[in-house]
């Protein structure tokens, strides 16, 4: 890995690449609209009534409710509602998690990371202490090494975009760079890994090889500006672009650099990947690259007519360069996201957001 | 490039440090380049040897880290069914926590059933890997609860469990680096590189 913490690469791209759901008349009726659920009172007409008034913080309308689906209470995977996202940043509250050990609550007065191992200077940092020194925010994708993994296997047509690939958030990071921390410390030329551990229940401790440390890792301490959240490793997260998120470890704790790696329970017996002939793949960080068309998705009915499609493009081996979308199961492609739709090349660690409508409406 | 860059203030605090290297914000390029090189700022205290000890958790392949103290089989059949079994199963075979004891499961073929249980007996690679975990970690009602002497009972009836060793088997520093794993999954590098191979 080389590049400095300015280069981008691993986006993820906000797809909205607009097509056309050519839908057939007959097939697309729609049938029997569920029951409609309680909706919030609201006046008839706006414009006749005084608004509200202005609260500390303001909340969703009534009418969306967005919201992570947790698989367990402690532990499991809570996944983000990727057919409600439009854009490219992840909403704060409805990120993906996944914790080992619960969320930990950490006061941030008593907050310390520990920087020692092969350095010159073992050295403790204090949150105000982090936050002094020069800090870069920029935009990744983080994702669950397991992400996608039930729904691929066993695939249904029920799956909404959020149990398919809803192990995925991305998230505009303020921080300092790793590199900045360990030149504080000054690492001994012997250190070829960093063992990163997190101070929630389970103490996850993961090896980071130093040639991604040095390359673009931040020390996290906001994301979508505002401190980070408990869920996400309040006060202070490493943030590893483009790799399997549960290196990316919450609640930092402690960073040791060693010579080799500490063959840890989450890189031997989990997050290893068996292979055919009895060989498991080790330390396989990088997140491969995939995308997700999240509208149409189930449980939407299609009418007849003009239908954008709108989806997500991810990669941690670099930027998304390019999107095709097939409307007839792949036997083509072409479909581009149309000019409309965010930058894709300015996007980061790749998300790409597919955009307006462009095809021709069907017959 | 969406990155903001925030400048460094070095406020009179009398810290000597040349002035960071701020973060050019030039657009990227394709051509890899050597990671960026960081000047030290002053910040950050030193760490006492408390505080490392206090928190340097971490148990190696080679032992090092591993405490004083050792625990026997027996030892550690009873504390599992004190700190465990609600979790495990009472014969190690799974509940709310995952498979520990499976001697019978397949020792093969793990690449092309994702569905055979992972254990002591089939696929964990190091031992000292126990230790490590059930001390940062175990039991979940109470992490960082165990005693060093009955962690190293836990990981002894573990092993025995698994028939990785004897039932007079001591775990200590010396015994667990020296235990030979039954696993016959050999773990490889990732291999993908920029290939279209996928995990």
């Amino acid at each position: 890995m080389s590049g400095g913490p300015q280069t981008s690469r691993r986006g993820l791209l906000g797809l909205a690449a607009g097509v056309v759901g050519a839908v057939a008349a007959g097939r697309a009726a729609i049938a029997e609209d569920p029951p409609p659920a309680a909706l919030p009172a609201v006046p008839e007409d706006a414009t006749r009534v005084l608004g509200g008034g202005v609260t500390p913080r303001s909340d969703r309308s009534p009418f969306e409710s967005p919201a992570v689906s947790p698989t367990g209470h402690v532990s499991g995977t809570a996944f983000s509602p990727l057919q409600d996202f439009t854009g490219t940043i992840t909403p704060t509250d409805v990120q993906f998690q996944r914790h080992h050990g619960g969320i930990a609550q950490i006061d941030p007065t008593r907050y310390k990371l520990l920087l020692h191992g092969l350095v010159e200077r073992p050295l403790t940092f204090t949150l105000a202490e982090l936050k002094r020194f020069p800090h870069v925010t920029r935009a990744h994708f983080l994702e669950c090494a397991g992400n996608g993994r039930k729904a691929y296997r066993e695939p249904t047509p029920e799956l909404t975009p959020q149990f398919i690939d809803g192990q995925l958030s991305n998230v505009e990071w303020t921080g300092v760079p790793l590199g900045q921390l360990l030149a504080e410390a000054g690492l001994k030329p012997a250190a070829r890994w960093l063992l990163v551990e997190g101070g929630d229940a389970s103490v996850l401790m993961r090896s980071l090889p130093i040639e991604k440390a040095l390359d673009d890792c931040l020390i996290a301490f906001a994301s979508n500006g505002e401190a980070l959240r408990p869920a996400h490793g309040y006060p202070v997260r490493l943030v590893v672009p483009g790799w399997e998120a549960n290196i990316s470890i919450k609640w930092l704790r402690r960073i040791e650099a060693v010579e080799s790696p500490a063959m840890a329970k989450d890189e031997t017996v989990r997050y290893t990947d068996a292979l055919p002939g009895d060989l498991a793949r080790q330390f396989s960080f990088v997140m491969d690259t995939k995308s997700i068309i999240t509208s149409p998705s189930h449980p939407m009915q299609l009418t007849p007519g003009m239908w954008t499609i709108s989806g997500l493009a991810w990669t941690g081996r670099g930027r998304i360069t390019k999107v095709e979308v097939s409307t007839d199961g792949g036997a083509s492609l072409g479909l581009r996201p149309s000019s409309s739709a965010p930058s894709l090349p300015r996007r980061r660690r790749g998300l790409c957001c597919l955009g307006a409508g462009t095809a021709p409406p069907p017959p | 490039m969406i990155s903001t860059l925030f400048l460094a203030l070095l406020l009179g605090c009398g810290v000597d440090a040349p002035a960071p290297t701020a973060p050019t914000a030039s657009a990227p390029t394709a051509a890899a380049k050597a990671p960026r090189t960081y000047a030290p700022v002053g910040l950050g205290s030193p760490a006492t040897a408390e505080e490392i000890a206090a928190w340097d958790l971490d148990v190696s392949p080679s032992g090092e880290g591993l405490p004083a103290g050792s625990g026997t089989v027996s030892q550690g059949q009873a504390l599992y069914a004190a700190q465990c079994m609600a979790c495990h199963g009472v014969k190690g075979e799974g509940g709310v926590g995952p498979k520990l004891i499976g001697p019978d499961d397949a020792k093969t073929g793990f690449g092309d059933d994702p569905k055979i249980p992972k254990t002591m007996a089939n696929w964990w690679p190091y031992a000292t890997t126990a230790y490590d975990y059930i001390r940062r970690a175990m039991p979940q009602h109470a992490p960082g609860s165990l005693t060093p002497d009955q962690t190293y009972a836990l990981t002894a009836y573990l092993l025995a469990e698994n028939r990785v060793v004897g039932a007079d088997f001591v775990a200590d520093a010396k015994s667990l680096p020296a235990v030979k794993m039954p696993t016959t999954v050999k773990f490889v590098p990732d291999d993908r590189g920029s290939s279209t191979v996928v995990r």
